[in-house]
């Protein structure tokens, strides 16, 4: 009972023009504190919706989602977010996008205080020097970057990432993952992450979630036996090529059982 | 900078040589076309005049085009937010829109007998509040959900997230309407100077040089109403470039 984050059977439907449209359907996730899981399953399956609900912008139709054993009825200041649009405001500098949550959330820092804390993180991912450009001066990996220093400025509990490197080429996605790896062993969030990605999925993750097809249940929890920082080498060990193995056959089946659903299809 | 003054300068002399060579070639008299050292004189005869008449049609303008900023952005800050709003006032606006101004003028002239200034504010401002009521509306309504979920997530207001994301990422697009509504509110204001009958403003100054046929004073007149209309444009772009000169893409 020391999960940070616990969805039990969650239920949830968007309203369309043509009828309520089930989306996630019997949910189970549960992250300790200081872990990092991954979520994986079929394109629109439901995995943006759940990261919705765990931040409080939506509230489940069903079941319950919550945050230190507390259902989540609201937003809270204790989440971060970063999508695959890193989102930045291109009228304020890199140094002030990422100052931005420390304008909204309550925080005892003095203005000093938070400029230090901000180019401390904007240094650990290697944008040091660029806080005072703009975001369109910048590549999309270190757009994406600076947008991992906004998530986490404030130091949230529960940092949620939507396919946060999913724009991005390889080996720059590589580096992302490296970086991820040092933000994790400086700052004391539980991870949520979104992703497409199996190889990403268990470097950066200690626990790996496979989500059924449209409308989305836990199919299927991998536990990757994590010992702090990794590097990329970890990807070619045999346990490794195991586990990507079962999560690939995981996704298969959810794939298959989507289209095995004519009911659904039709809906769609 | 320098160039940047320089090369707008020679081209307006070459085309004040190229309208003189043009009068001189065909040998028009003034009354047809006159040129530009015909105006010189118009000008100097009348400088009191151009000022005062210039400025009543500047102020008339600016109020007018003040009011069209309010009235615009509060109606595109209505369209923007809802879905329901949008469906209900845009047809209205576009057929508002969509009647030609000349035809409003005498009417509202008739309407509002004698009250000159407000028949001219009240024109400049119906022909230019639209542009900047549908581009406010539109760079409101096509804000990505990201964007909003960014500060929502963190449980800032909507009046927050408005402040400090949806108004500064409609600059660009609100100035960009603010450029063709000041051209039309300056339109608008002439438009009734020019049918009101014992009007101000440069144009009547115009209609009266039509009346005593003083070509040259026609045309001077017209040469007055481009110089306000460029003051009037760039004034608008500096303060664009103030409020949203981050939109700029600097020249590669
Ligand atoms: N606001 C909404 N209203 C109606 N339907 C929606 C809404 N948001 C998402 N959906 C639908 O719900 C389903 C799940 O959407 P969601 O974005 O959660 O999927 P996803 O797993 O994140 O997809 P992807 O892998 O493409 O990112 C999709 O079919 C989508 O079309
Ligand atoms: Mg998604």
């Amino acid at each position: 009972m020391n999960a940070l984050i616990d969805i039990r059977d969650v239920h949830h439907a968007y309203a369309t023009s043509s009828g309520p449209l089930p989306v996630l359907a019997g949910l189970d996730l549960s992250v300790r504190e200081g872990g990092f899981t991954a979520v994986v399953g079929p394109s629109g399956c439901g995995k943006s919706t759940l990261t919705r609900l765990v931040a409080g912008l939506m509230i489940p139709d069903r079941g319950t989602v919550s945050l230190h054993g507390e259902p989540v009825t609201s937003p809270r200041s204790t989440v971060g977010m970063a999508f695959q649009n890193p989102v930045l405001l291109e009228w304020r500098t890199i140094l002030q996008n990422v100052l931005l949550p420390l304008e909204i959330v309550p925080t005892r820092l003095s203005r000093s205080q938070q400029q230090e804390r901000a180019l401390s993180l904007l240094e650990l991912v290697g944008l040091a020097g660029f806080e005072d450009k703009r975001p369109s001066e910048l590549s999309g990996g270190m757009r994406q970057r600076a947008s991992l220093c906004r998530a986490l400025v404030h130091q949230p509990d529960v940092l949620i990432l939507d396919e946060p490197f999913g724009a991005l080429d390889a080996f720059t996605r590589e580096d992302l993952w490296q970086i991820m790896h040092e933000l994790k062993a400086r700052e004391p969030f539980t991870g949520v992450l979104i992703t497409h990605d199996l190889r990403e999925s268990i470097f950066l993750a200690d626990q790996v979630v496979v989500l059924s097809g449209r409308p989305a249940r836990t199919q299927y929890v991998l536990d990757v036996p994590s010992d702090g920082p990794r590097d990329l080498d970890m990807l070619y060990t045999p346990e490794s090529v195991e586990m990507l193995a079962t999560l690939r056959r995981e996704i298969q089946i959810a794939r298959e059982g989507e289209s095995a659903d004519p009911a659904e299809n039709a809906r769609s | 900078m320098s160039r940047k003054l320089f090369v707008p300068l020679i081209a307006f002399a070459v085309f004040l040589a190229l309208w003189e060579l043009l009068v001189w070639a065909n040998d028009w008299p003034n009354y047809k076309m006159a040129s530009p050292t015909d105006l010189v004189p118009a000008f100097v005869k009348y400088w009191e005049l151009f000022l005062s008449m210039g400025w009543q049609t500047l102020w008339r303008t600016v109020v007018g085009l003040l009011l069209a900023v309010v009235v615009g952005v509060l109606l595109g800050m209505v369209m923007g937010f809802s879905r329901t709003m949008r469906d209900a006032l845009y047809p209205l606006l576009v057929g508002f829109n969509a009647v030609p101004k000349a035809t409003v003028v005498p009417i509202v002239a008739l309407l509002f007998v004698g009250a000159h200034d407000f028949n001219t504010v009240l024109i400049a401002f119906m022909i230019s509040f639209f542009p900047i009521a549908v581009s406010v509306s539109i760079g409101l309504s096509t804000l990505e959900p990201e964007y909003r979920d960014i500060l929502r997530s963190l449980g800032a207001s909507q009046f927050t997230i408005f402040r400090k994301i949806a108004l500064p990422k409609t600059l660009p697009e609100f100035f960009g309407a603010l450029k063709v509504a000041v051209t039309l509110a300056f339109i608008g204001t002439n438009l009734m100077e020019i049918v009101s009958p014992h009007g101000r403003g440069l144009g009547a100054l115009f209609d009266s040089a039509k009346t005593n046929s003083d070509y040259p004073l026609m045309f001077a007149v017209l040469i007055a109403l481009a110089f306000l209309g460029i003051v009037l444009y760039y004034v608008v772009v500096a303060l664009e470039s103030i409020f949203a000169g981050w939109a700029e893409r600097s020249p590669s």
